[in-house]
């Protein structure tokens, strides 16, 4: 755990009573059963917005904290632990794209809306399974927006989603030329192919060249936060079962076998975290921020990868049930890690940032 | 620890920097640059040039070499932030610290804990002047991995003990002035039976025999024992209380191993520069094999979280007071990465990097072969990999012991 200040570790011991107490798995459970058509329940983000978690990183002249991402990653990953379902993530990047590119009539406009919970926005980048930033046909002609974008996160439920055109970025309102079509993939959670067939589209010209790439780098680090919070409770989880599952009239903690396997994912685990924290001490400095994404989501995709994996076989049978909540994160942790930069990816644009 | 106090500052900041700068300018020669002679446990025997001894003489008065350790013994009796600019003002005049070894990695720490003030007294100044070597004598063949099951014996005659055994791993033996060692003053007790004392190597029935490695070269040794008179003042701690500290000399030890240190100096230019250097790249002077391309991102993302794993390990122990519970896995992952370092730098070099002697070969080619066979040590020297796995699981993780 970085060395927080005591705003910081305010703001994560609220998130962690809260998802503990609030927002347990068994409200994750709730949700997926009773489907609610944006696949979030309105209390857990209503009560979010009360909290003030969707303006952690808004400025305060739009209404928002402006805490900074050190205290937004804390909180993701404190929702991580229990798979609190809601748009805050996507919320906050899409706050995040206006922040860097909006003029200051569109930052007027959605901002202060968004810094309250009363309106949800997301990223709508991708076109097909992979991503792949550098593949975008959607674009925009006369003021509307007309392609397509897979697998949208948090789809159902927003109102404004940020899109990659061939020329930027624009912000596309809910609405006329906006049509959805869901996905249901294993995490259960909002994603959706979503349509623009000539949608008013509103750039966000004052970004620079590589908004995009400020606006992916600032995803994969607050989804590396997500991953860090699944990591860890997948782990302590399984540590907890390890000692009190008796087999051949001992606890399986007391096997050496099982032991230094832990001891292999208590490494992985500390070393994903600092990669998660040094990507966001970035994000607020403002100092490469590139080579630390990459950094954060390659570390954060293979050790949750690893530890996902091993939940379940160091659960047995058992982790294989619905009844555990063990293969909830299995489920999500692929979605995850292949959204925003696979492990590949994250390696090759390293290698290029780094200069080979 | 309490030893290692931080002293008041003598002045300001910018006061100690000016000092430290007027230091440098007076004492460090420019032709010492890169001309690195720190003594050494494991790199054998020193030859030191005049220039050399002066500066390490300069530093020694100075006690900048050990630059926290208290002055009362001759070490700098600097706070953390003056050692911190002391070690700016030194990279920036590209200057090095020729006090080293185990004395000052390992066993001066530890005595500065436990010993006694007529042996800080003794030993610490000598340690802190870079005038003696030190070796460990932990290790023997029936007593590795586990180590308390040592059988090197110290009987009691009263105002001496008379050691006998056999130590072995011994780095450096053949060029240490005296050895920190465990030996055993009671047969009864695994762990309580284990005591702490100091040799000296030139003793009578001190014997040492280099051990040839697979790296060719011998920088461990065979240490024996026979009827070795050790005085009584030289044991530290009490009687007994051999396993405590020595325990607590071997977390130093990791401190350094998984830090830096031996591997530290191993690490040159980077994975990805040697590639360049030998391989093809392309027009964008990017490595043209994308799989070895992608394997040396994958080292260099891990290596670079490695770094932020220590600083995190050190940020958080400064913070709580306290050691931080990761600085438990940074022996396991340093080691294991460097290591992975060394052989990926063989892949990327191909036959050209497996030379073993003779023409057709650089130097520094042939340092890195030497260097990768070396380095299998890493794993298991200092409490091998298996133990450290051992120690997370119940130390930290709280998982029951398996015996």
């Amino acid at each position: 755990m970085a060395v927080l200040n005591e705003e910081q570790e305010m703001l994560r011991d609220m998130a962690r009573d809260w998802a503990t107490n609030e927002s347990p798995v068994s409200a994750f459970r709730k949700m997926r059963d009773s489907k609610p058509d944006e696949r979030y329940l309105a209390d857990t983000w209503s009560a979010m917005a009360a909290m003030g978690w969707a303006g952690i990183v808004i400025p305060e002249t739009y209404g928002g904290s402006d805490f900074g991402w050190m205290s937004a990653g804390l909180v993701v990953e404190e929702l991580g632990k229990t798979l609190a379902a809601s748009p805050l993530t996507m919320t906050t990047l899409a706050a995040s794209a206006i922040v860097l590119g909006g003029s200051d009539e569109q930052k007027a406009k959605w901002l202060p809306a968004l810094a309250a919970g009363e309106k949800v926005a997301t990223l709508a980048i991708d076109e097909g399974p992979h991503h792949a930033p550098d593949k975008i046909a959607a674009s925009v002609s006369g003021g509307k927006l007309t392609g397509t974008k897979a697998f949208v996160h948090e789809a159902h439920g927003t109102d404004l989603f940020v899109v990659a055109a061939t020329d930027g970025l624009y912000l596309v309102e809910k609405g006329d030329g906006v049509s959805l079509s869901g996905r249901a993939l294993t995490d259960q959670r909002s994603h959706a192919n979503v349509t623009f067939d000539g949608a008013a589209a509103d750039k966000l010209a004052s970004g620079g060249d590589d908004l995009l790439d400020q606006i992916l780098d600032r995803a994969r680090i607050l989804t590396a936060c997500e991953m860090l919070g699944m990591a860890q409770q997948v782990f302590d989880v399984t540590l907890d079962y390890l000692k009190q599952r008796v087999q051949f009239n001992q606890v399986l903690a007391t096997f050496q076998a099982l032991q230094h396997r832990m001891a292999d994912l208590f490494a992985d685990l500390a070393q994903m975290r600092s990669a998660v924290e040094a990507g966001l001490e970035a994000l607020d400095s403002g100092h490469g921020i590139g080579r630390a994404a990459a950094i954060a989501k390659a570390t954060a995709n293979d050790v949750l990868h690893t530890v996902s994996r091993e939940g379940i076989q160091l659960h047995g049978g058992i982790g294989m049930t619905d009844e555990y909540d063990i293969g909830f994160y299995l489920k999500r942790a692929r979605v995850l890690e292949a959204s925003w930069g696979s492990s590949s990816q994250m390696r090759d644009r390293f290698a290029t940032l780094s200069g080979f | 620890m309490a030893t290692l106090a931080d002293a008041p500052a003598a002045g300001t900041d910018d006061a100690f920097r000016e000092e430290v700068r007027a230091f440098l300018a007076e004492n460090f020669a420019p032709e010492l640059k890169g001309n690195n002679n720190a003594l050494s446990a494991v790199e054998g025997p020193s030859t030191e040039t005049p220039a050399q001894k002066k500066w390490r003489e300069a530093m020694g008065e100075r006690g900048w070499g050990t630059p926290t350790w208290p002055k009362e013994y001759g070490g700098g009796g600097l706070s953390r932030a003056q050692a911190k600019i002391l070690n700016e003002e030194m990279m920036k005049a590209g200057a090095w610290n020729p006090i080293g070894g185990m004395g000052v990695m390992m066993f001066g720490p530890t005595l500065l804990e436990y010993g006694s003030e007529a042996q800080k007294h003794e030993h610490i100044p000598p340690i802190c002047r870079g005038e003696v070597r030190w070796c460990q004598g932990y290790s023997e063949p029936n007593a590795g991995s586990d180590l308390a099951n040592l059988q090197a014996f110290a009987e009691d005659k009263g105002d001496h003990y008379l050691v006998n055994g056999q130590k072995t791993w011994t780095s450096g033996g053949q060029w240490a002035d005296k050895c920190f060692c465990l030996v055993r003053t009671d047969r009864s007790d695994k762990h309580k039976g284990i005591s702490f004392l100091l040799i000296d190597m030139d003793a009578p029935g001190v014997e040492v025999r280099p051990i040839q490695m697979i790296s060719g070269v011998s920088p461990f040794c065979e240490t024996f024992f026979t009827d070795v008179k050790v005085p009584k003042e030289n044991l530290v701690g009490e009687e007994g209380q051999g396993w405590t500290i020595g325990k607590r000399l071997l977390q130093h030890e990791r401190t350094n191993i998984s830090g830096g240190g031996s591997m530290a100096r191993m690490m040159g230019p980077s994975v990805s520069d040697i590639a360049r250097a030998y391989g093809e790249t392309d027009a964008d002077g990017r490595i043209a094999d994308p799989v070895l391309r992608d394997k040396i991102a994958d080292y260099e993302i891990r290596w670079n979280t490695f770094l932020l794993t220590a600083r995190r390990a050190a940020e958080e122990s400064k913070a709580s007071g306290g050691v931080s519970e990761i600085s438990s896995v940074l022996k396991k992952l340093g080691t294991k990465l460097g290591q992975e370092r060394a052989e990926l730098t063989i892949e990327i070099m191909g036959l050209q990097g497996l030379g073993w002697e003779g023409e057709g070969f650089t130097e520094k080619e042939l340092e890195g072969v030497r260097g990768w066979l070396f380095g299998k040590a890493f794993t298991i020297y200092g409490g091998s990999t298996e133990i450290q796995n051992n120690i997370i699981a119940k130390r930290v993780l709280g998982m029951l012991d398996h015996q």
